[in-house]
Formats: structure tokens, C-alpha cells, sequence
């Protein structure tokens, strides 16, 4: 499904962010990729994103090259791709019905199934009773589950989270943590970043070890080793 | 699809300009000075062109007759007078109206009206009195009569003389100063108006700035630039819309107040009355300008963050 070949990134000669990855990622498979801060792992995934272009190599998104990508097919690609940030970043001027029907509304579907899907996932994420507030009222776990919510909502093909309990509490972190292996068990890939070694420990899936920009370990039921 | 997206960006527009509340007002109170400007600009401009236009009725030319002239001559100059297109009119004083005007301004003068009376004849001749339409033509409209008076009379000069040459140094000066006002008042306005309009825009764009991060996510989300742009330009609109109505409401008291000290100081021009009879028309271009000045801004400023 994603498919990196021999990609790197560059700033600078004394900047390297990524160095000669590649690696590959199936359909349904829970990643993780993990490491120290500036390993590379937000790099990775704005590649990914089409957000930044590889210096070398090139990214492969269901066997198409996502930096030959048009424009418009690029945001097309994007809302295939669900995206989940460590600061939440959702619009503070807008409920938290209207933060998840924005992406629908971005994808072009209709009134009807933005009516019928928002509620539905609001009950996903229990936050069903907290529709109408701004993000300025709630949690940093409820803000993180509307986060959550809006990435799901258009049923992408892939979630990319990227240290999505990296400002959270314990409890918080959990409960973050089963939803996106729910959401991976209906049927979702999902690559999360994180340096949190109870996640990883936890979770018991595909790890992905990165320093200094390029990939030392790649384990199937991997644990935290860094 | 393109009126279900229209529909939720004019939504979403109107939302944000509502939620944001400070945010919005001080757009709107950027506008606002802008578009103030403007009306003022409109309004000196009336002014202006009220004061020129009383100080040329002030500048005429006469020109006096012979006592013997024939009063059909005289009325046959001023019928061809009055066909000329510089000329914008002619009146006809007669040598009874002439004398009775003397006696009238000379009331209090004494030893004036004796010696008049003891002239015994009307020893003042008809005159014209010769408004031209542009205080630069009095050389030309005097010159023409120069020509004219000896021509009707069949060769007899019926002019006693023109004081064209008397006010002529007045009438050049007078020329010169509405020319160079003219000049002065249009390039100062331009400056103005570029002045604010900049202001306008980068207050705006400040204003963007802010919520650039906001337009990062939402492209990362896979709206369209135009999905992501639109609201901001409605916002734009809906500041210059408050703007024009805020400002053209600030005018009625202000050409209330001045109604009576303009008319007095510049001559017979009433603001308040030309800001009622032309409301309309002065909302329609404020309202104008305001929403194209607010979506323009908003549409530029937003550009540099959709490259996402």
C-alpha cells in the first residue's frame, strides 16, 4: 500500500533528516515507528503527506509516485488519508459537530451523510454529548477523540498519527491508544509515531526503529528498543 | 455540487466573521477609516467644486455703452452674446437701471447725488454684464466684442469701454488657483486613497496570519484551495459591508452639523442636503468598494498559506 524507495531528505549538507529509507507498509497493518526527537519521524510522514518533497527516492501510495501528483490530486490523496496531530490542531472557531463535518465537507459528500456519519462517530469516540462545544471547552483527551473522530470519519484508507498522546495524561493515553486499534481491527492501516514505550510495549505490533534519520530495526511484533 | 459548496462557504464565511468577535471588529474599524476617507474625499470634492464655481460668478466682464447707443444694437450684441459657447449669460442693464443703481448705491453719499442733479441728464450708458463659463475666456469673449461693437453699429463705436482689462490680472490669478486646486486636490486624494487601501490590506493580512495554522490543517484535512479560501473572502465581503453602512451612518450627523457652517463659509453649499438627495448612489459605490477592498485583501493575504 505505502511503499518508501531509497528516500531521503535533506535542509542542508549539515541537515539530513531522512538518509536511504525504505520500507514498505500493507493494507490493515498497524505500524508504529518510533524514536528519539529528530530521528525523522514527522518527516516521514510529511512525505508522505505530499507536505514536503524528498530530496532523493520517491513515495509510493498505492503504486502511484504521491510527488508527481498534481495539485488537486494531491488533496484528492489527502482525503484518503486520515491525519491525527500531537497538538490536536483542530479549528477553534468551529464546534466539535462542525470540526468533524468539515471533513466531509471538504471530501464533497452531502447534508444526508454528514447528518447520519458526524453522530455515529461522535458515539465511536463517546464524545456524542460535547457536539456543540468549541475545542476551547474540552480536554486534552476529548480534544485528541475529536481528532480522532475527524480522521475517521471519512472512512480513509489510512490513519497517520502522528504522537497523538504525546500531550496527554496515562488514562488519556489508553484510551487513544485502544481507539486506534479498534479502528485498525474494522479494517484501517494505521501508522502511529510515538517515544512512549508503554504504547509500543503494549501494543505488541510492526515496530519501525529510527535514529539519526534512517531505520536500524524493523521488528513484526516488535518492542521498544532504542 | 458547486451550490452546495457556495452555500457552506458563505456559511462558513458569516460564521467565522460572527465568532470571531474582536477579531471582526477591528477588521471592520480599519475598513471603516477607509471608506470614511473616501466619502470625505467625495464630499470636499462637492465642496470645492461649489466654492470654485461661486468665486466665477463673482468674476464677470461689463461692458459699458455710449450714452447714444441704440438700445437695439445693444440688445443685438447681446442676442449674439449669448449664442457663443463660452458664454454661460448676458444681462441687459438699461441706462434707467444703471442710474437707478447708482442712486441706490450712492444713498448715503451726499454730495454725490447734488452733483448728479446738477448734471441733469442720465450721463451713465447701458452696460452687459457677461458671465463666461470658464474665467480663462474672458480674453477671448472681450476680444470678440472689441471686434463686434464696430461692426453692429455699421462701423460706429457704440463701446464706451470693457473693464475685462481692469480684472484681468484678478481673472488670470483666479485661473491659475483653480487649476492648480483642481490638480492638488486630485493627486492628494489619490495619495490618500492608496494610503488607506494599504493600511486596509495589511491589516487584513495581519489578520490571516493568525490563523494560518488553521488553513494548514484544513488543507492537510483535503479541502480545496478554493474550499479553504472562500470563507476568508466572504469574511473580506461581509467587513466591507458593516464598514460602508457604519460609515455612511457616521456622515449624518457630521453633514448635520456642518450643513450650516458650510453653507455659510463656502458659498451656498449645503453637505447635508447632498448627502440625502445622493444616498443611494454614494452607498451603492461605498458598498462597492468596501466589499471588493475586503474580499481582494482577504483573497491575496490568504494565498501565500494555501501552499500546503
Amino acid at each position: 500500500m505505502i511503499y518508501f524507495d531509497k528516500v531521503s531528505k535533506k535542509y542542508s549538507n549539515d541537515s539530513i533528516a531522512l538518509q536511504d529509507i525504505n520500507f514498505s507498509i500493507a493494507h490493515n497493518e498497524f505500524v508504529s515507528i518510533v524514536g528519539h526527537s529528530g530521528a525523522g519521524k514527522t518527516t516521514l510522514l510529511k512525505l508522505l503527506l505530499a507536505e514536503e518533497q524528498p530530496t532523493e527516492g520517491s513515495v509510493f501510495f498505492e503504486s502511484v509516485n504521491v510527488h508527481a501528483l498534481h495539485r488537486n490530486d494531491v488533496t484528492k490523496l489527502r482525503r484518503r488519508i486520515g491525519m491525527i496531530f500531537q497538538d490536536f490542531r483542530l479549528l477553534p472557531d468551529k464546534t466539535v459537530y462542525e470540526n468533524i463535518a468539515f471533513a466531509m465537507e471538504a471530501a464533497g459528500r452531502s447534508d444526508d451523510e454528514i447528518a447520519f456519519d458526524v453522530p455515529h462517530v461522535l458515539e465511536l469516540v463517546d464524545l456524542s454529548h460535547k457536539a456543540w462545544d468549541f475545542p476551547g471547552h474540552l480536554s486534552g483527551g476529548e480534544k485528541q477523540r475529536v481528532a480522532i473522530a475527524r480522521a475517521i470519519v471519512n472512512q480513509p484508507d489510512i490513519i497517520i498519527a502522528d504522537e497523538p498522546t504525546g500531550n496527554l495524561d496515562p488514562v488519556n493515553t489508553y484510551e487513544i491508544v485502544q481507539i486506534l486499534k479498534k479502528v485498525n481491527d474494522i479494517g484501517t492501516t494505521v501508522i502511529l509515531t510515538t517515544h512512549n514505550k508503554g504504547i509500543i510495549d503494549l501494543l505488541g505490533r510492526r515496530v519501525i526503529t529510527m535514529e539519526g534519520g534512517k531505520i536500524i530495526r524493523d521488528d513484526e511484533s516488535g518492542k521498544y528498543v532504542l | 455540487m458547486f451550490w452546495l459548496n457556495t452555500k457552506r462557504i458563505m456559511r462558513a464565511g458569516f460564521l467565522s466573521f460572527w465568532r470571531n468577535g474582536f477579531v471582526s471588529l477591528s477588521s471592520i474599524l480599519v475598513v471603516t477609516v477607509t471608506l470614511f476617507t473616501i466619502i470625505a474625499l467625495i464630499f470636499t470634492n462637492v465642496i470645492l467644486e461649489g466654492v470654485l464655481a461661486d468665486f466665477k460668478t463673482k468674476v464677470d466682464v461689463n461692458v459699458y455703452f455710449i450714452t447714444t447707443a441704440q438700445e437695439t444694437d445693444i440688445l443685438q450684441m447681446k442676442s449674439t452674446l449669448e449664442k457663443q459657447a463660452e458664454v454661460a449669460s448676458v444681462t441687459y442693464v438699461s441706462r434707467d437701471q444703471a442710474i437707478a443703481e447708482f442712486k441706490e448705491k450712492h444713498k448715503d453719499d451726499y454730495l454725490t447725488l447734488q452733483a448728479l442733479n446738477e448734471i441733469g441728464d442720465n450721463p451713465l450708458g447701458a452696460r452687459l454684464n457677461i458671465i463666461a463659463k470658464d474665467p480663462s475666456q474672458y480674453e477671448g469673449i472681450a476680444k470678440k466684442i472689441e471686434d463686434q461693437g464696430t461692426l453692429i453699429s455699421g462701423g460706429t463705436k457704440i463701446i464706451d469701454k470693457i473693464n475685462f482689462n481692469q480684472n484681468k490680472d484678478i481673472i488670470d490669478r483666479l485661473s491659475k488657483i483653480i487649476a492648480g486646486t483642481k490638480q492638488f486636490g486630485y493627486t492628494f486624494a489619490l495619495v490618500l486613497v492608496c494610503t488607506s487601501l494599504l493600511i486596509t490590506f495589511n491589516t487584513i493580512r495581519l489578520i490571516i496570519y493568525m490563523t494560518r495554522e488553521e488553513i494548514s490543517v484544513m488543507r492537510l484535512v483535503g479541502a480545496s484551495s478554493m474550499y479553504v479560501r472562500g470563507p476568508f473572502v466572504v469574511g473580506g465581503m461581509i467587513y466591507g459591508i458593516v464598514s460602508a453602512l457604519f460609515a455612511m451612518l457616521l456622515f449624518y450627523p457630521i453633514t448635520l452639523w456642518l450643513s450650516s457652517t458650510t453653507r455659510d463659509f463656502f458659498g451656498g453649499v449645503n453637505l447635508y442636503t447632498y448627502y440625502i438627495e445622493n444616498f443611494f448612489q454614494i452607498l451603492i459605490i461605498i458598498l462597492v468598494v468596501g466589499m471588493l477592498l475586503g474580499a481582494i485583501s482577504s483573497f491575496l493575504a490568504v494565498r501565500k498559506y494555501l501552499k500546503v
